[in-house]
């Protein structure tokens, strides 16, 4: 069902699906360092390297993105060719023989890493990718003792900070293009390209505009791929350590189900370890004064957005009403709230009105919560660690403080979250686990999965099947294996069959939905919205970060398919063992709706605290 | 710009993607016919024939400062090009270029503030056997030396 993307065939990201198209079923043999070998005709040098085991050092390659063979970086030597060739960009259509490593290729790549330094400013030790910076290990990895061919003192550009997401300082640029891929490519946002030429080349806004006045959706995923520290997130963390610090304030922390799957591997963990438990513990030794879960008011979204939909397919099909918009589409990712404000802005009234579950908790803790435990609203600081970058603009949207206050303080990633416990002295991996602090301490397993694409959609169908049918959802082990897995754009249905009473305008429905991930694949569905072919489609799930919030822009770099995939399973083998595992069982979220909100789901009291409205932004820039 | 400047160049730009393939590949003949019309592709005109070609206005604006011909300001009535790529520099270009800065009192890249000239300086016209070579408003002017240059230009309206 997936359409053909905008880009031309040469900038199609180059994955492992098409990779093995590209080989056309015959093989060659070639010599790879005096070693015969059988490849598949058309493979890439650099593959064949990785299959083989053999190092190749590279900078404007990304798993995710197209080929744009421009660092050098990756140059091996061609048996017959004159000049080396690249690794990256070299596809093997020959028989022929390469040798990796020759003084000619030394010298070759530590030039290339020398011209590079020779322009790039900056110092690592104060720097947010010392020890994590491609640049960085290339220069260690070719014994850079000195610059060969200078090394400029000066600042060339100024910092752009005017975005609450992402940093420029291009300063430490190295021309790559992998952001521009990124944003280009798989995000189909268009916010930087490469402009000038020679040594003006620079990545630049459309006009040089500061981000913050672009059409930047603040998905981060820039950031992920950017092998130096020129683009960074805005960092809250000096905020946060004053806020610990200053013992009027009741300091909260919120976590999201994501980081806890990821931060390990900011401790040398393999990506797919769990840390929950010692996450906890870590921000209890930082001093936040309460960690609760996430997972909560995912839950809570959950009940609203699952009511939600169900009234709108009542007025649909009960009351005939024309202006309900279905397939209704989910809202809790901020990158892709902002970017169907910009790029489709018409179509607003499909996007649910339900907040995100950062900012419903926000909410929640500065009315409920501050009124249960006696603690002025205005005490409290609440801190959202997030995998996100866009969570950053999200808690600092003007409409985002129905509690009376700002509902949610700070947005924090899992890197500056690290950064934090390390900064305190503690090593997590090594710390002894502990659980989340009442009251928002339970949460079921739906909420958890909300962190890899589809579980939105899995979460909302264990609730919505539930309530209309009064049984589980017909899958094993409440697995709704439709909605996992990394394809760009996954469609499903269910029956409703044998419906309660009160819903049954909903006998017999084949409940419709699509669940997509990126905002590339985003566009192709909306595109086909706007055709009309998503008639008789009911619910939408759609993450702005590829593989959902497990990749988010504020997750630990490097991200790829294969740590997406690993991350996903932690995530999806917690929800397995959760003993609640459904958002309207969790007894947490029953106490809050007998409770506070007392007009249920959707009703008057949730509408004003947990509901929001979006703004039509527009695609143009003035 | 105001909405009647906008309308005129939405209009053209449409009379442009019926006389071009709306498609990528047309993006530079469409700028080459733009700023013949319009002497410069403005802000607002860049991103009508971006989202026009289902392009990013980012990338239309990179292609535009790829290219020397290609404006996103304003520029004079008149545009004098003097090359300063190494051959025209070994005979002489130099010289000739530091005369028209001292007697238009601008800078490479500038407009007078009457708005009579727009002094820029290129690499290479690929008349190196000719050189010093100048180019305005698109004439080629060879073997140029200080005098015969600022003559012709003193002589553009
Ligand atoms: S970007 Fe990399 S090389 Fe540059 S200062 Fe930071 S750590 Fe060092
Ligand atoms: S944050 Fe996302 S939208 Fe913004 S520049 Fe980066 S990739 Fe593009
Ligand atoms: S900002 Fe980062 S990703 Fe973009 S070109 Fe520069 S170094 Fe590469
Ligand atoms: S990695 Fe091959 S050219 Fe950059
Ligand atoms: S160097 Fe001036 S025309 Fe070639």
């Amino acid at each position: 069902m997936k359409k053909e993307l905008r880009s031309p065939v040469s900038q199609r990201p180059f994955n492992a699906e098409n990779i093995n198209k590209t080989g056309i079923g015959a093989e060659v043999s070639i010599e790879l360092n005096g070693k015969k070998l059988r490849v598949p005709l058309g493979r890439s040098i650099l593959d064949i390297c990785r299959d083989n085991n053999i190092h190749i050092p590279t900078l404007c390659y990304h798993e995710d993105l197209c080929i744009a063979g421009n660092c050098r970086m990756c140059l091996v030597e061609v048996e017959g060719m004159k000049n080396l060739q690249t690794a990256c960009s070299y596809p093997v259509t020959s028989p022929v023989k390469i040798k990796t490593f020759s003084n000619k290729v030394r010298k070759a790549r530590k030039h290339i890493v020398d011209l590079m330094l020779s322009e790039h400013y900056g110092e690592c030790y104060s720097c947010v990718r010392n020890n994590n910076c491609e640049l960085q290990r290339l220069a260690r990895e070719y014994g850079i003792d000195s610059y060969e061919f200078g090394h400029v003192c000066e600042p060339r550009f100024e910092v752009d900070d005017s975005s609450h997401a992402v940093v420029r300082d291009m300063d430490k640029c190295i021309l790559c293009r992998r952001c521009v891929r990124t944003c280009i490519d798989l995000q189909e946002v268009g916010v930087l390209e490469a402009v000038n030429r020679g040594y003006d080349t620079k990545i630049s806004t459309f006009m040089d505009t500061p981000l913050n006045d672009v059409i930047c959706i603040n998905c981060g995923q820039c950031i992920n791929r950017c092998p130096t520290a020129a683009l960074h997130a805005n960092d809250p963390s000096d905020q946060i350590w004053k806020a610990i610090e200053d013992p009027s304030k009741h300091v909260i922390l919120q976590t999201a189900p994501s980081p806890r799957a990821s931060i390990g591997e900011e401790f040398g963990l393999p990506p797919g370890n769990s840390m929950t438990g010692q996450l906890n513990t870590a921000a209890r030794m930082i001093g936040f004064d309460r960690v609760f879960d996430t997972n909560f008011s995912a839950d809570l979204t959950i009940m609203e957005e699952g009511t939600e939909l169900l009234g709108r397919l009542k007025k649909a099909i009960v009351d005939k009403d024309k202006s309900v918009m279905l397939p209704q589409f989910t809202s809790c990712s901020p990158g892709w709230v902002k970017f169907i404000e910009h790029f489709y802005p018409e179509k607003l009234d499909y996007l649910s009105t339900a907040k995100s579950p950062q900012q419903m908790f926000g909410a929640v803790l500065k009315t409920f919560y501050a009124e249960e435990s006696g603690i002025d609203p205005a005490d409290i600081v609440t801190v959202a660690l997030m995998p996100c970058a866009a969570k950053k603009f999200e808690c600092n949207r003007p409409e985002m403080n129905s509690s009376g206050f700002k509902d949610v303080d700070y947005g924090l990633t899992t890197r500056e979250m690290a950064k934090m416990i390390r900064e305190a002295g503690l090593v997590l991996p090594e710390l002894p686990k502990s659980s989340f602090d009442d009251p928002f301490g339970e949460a079921s397993g739906a909420g958890l999965i909300f962190g890899s694409t589809g579980g939105v959609m899995e979460a909302a169908l264990r609730t919505v099947y539930e309530l209309v049918t009064g049984r589980p959802v017909p899958f094993k082990d409440l697995n709704i294996e439709a909605c996992r897995g990394m394809k760009g754009i996954k469609e499903a249905s269910v029956k409703l069959e044998n419906c309660i009473e009160e819903f049954s305008f909903l006998e017999g429905t084949d409940l419709k939905f699509i669940v997509a991930h990126g905002t590339a694949n985003a566009k192709v569905v909306m595109d086909m919205l706007i055709k009309g072919e998503l008639e008789g489609y009911h619910f939408v799930e759609i993450m702005a970060c590829p593989g959902g919030c497990i990749g988010g822009g504020g997750q630990p770099i490097p991200t790829s398919e294969s740590i997406r995939k690993l991350r996903a399973k932690a995530i999806y083998e917690e929800d397995g063992a959760s003993a609640v595992r459904k958002s309207h069982e969790n007894p947490k979220i029953k106490y809050i709706y007998e409770k506070y909100f007392t007009d249920g789901p959707c009703g008057k009291i949730s509408h004003k605290l947990l509901h929001t409205k979006y703004t039509k932004r527009g695609k143009f820039i003035n | 710009m105001n909405d009647i400047e906008k309308n005129k160049r939405r209009e053209f730009v449409s009379e442009l993607m019926n006389k071009y393939v709306p498609d990528r590949t047309s993006l530079l003949p469409i700028l080459q016919d733009f700023q013949e019309k319009f002497g410069y592709i403005d802000e607002y005109s860049q991103q009508l024939i971006a989202f026009e070609l289902d392009i990013h206005p980012v990338e239309v604006n990179s292609v535009i400062s790829f290219y020397a011909f290609l404006y996103d300001k304003p520029v004079g009535r008149n545009i004098v090009r003097i090359c300063k790529n190494i051959v025209c520099e070994f005979n002489g270009s130099k010289e000739i270029s530091d005369a028209v800065i001292k007697e238009f009192k601008i800078n490479p890249g500038e407009t007078t503030p009457d708005g009579k000239l727009t002094f820029e300086h290129v690499n290479c016209f690929g008349l190196c056997d000719k050189s010093p070579s100048m180019m305005v408003n698109g004439e080629i002017f060879e073997n140029i030396n200080k005098e015969s240059a600022l003559k012709i230009i003193k002589e553009l309206k």
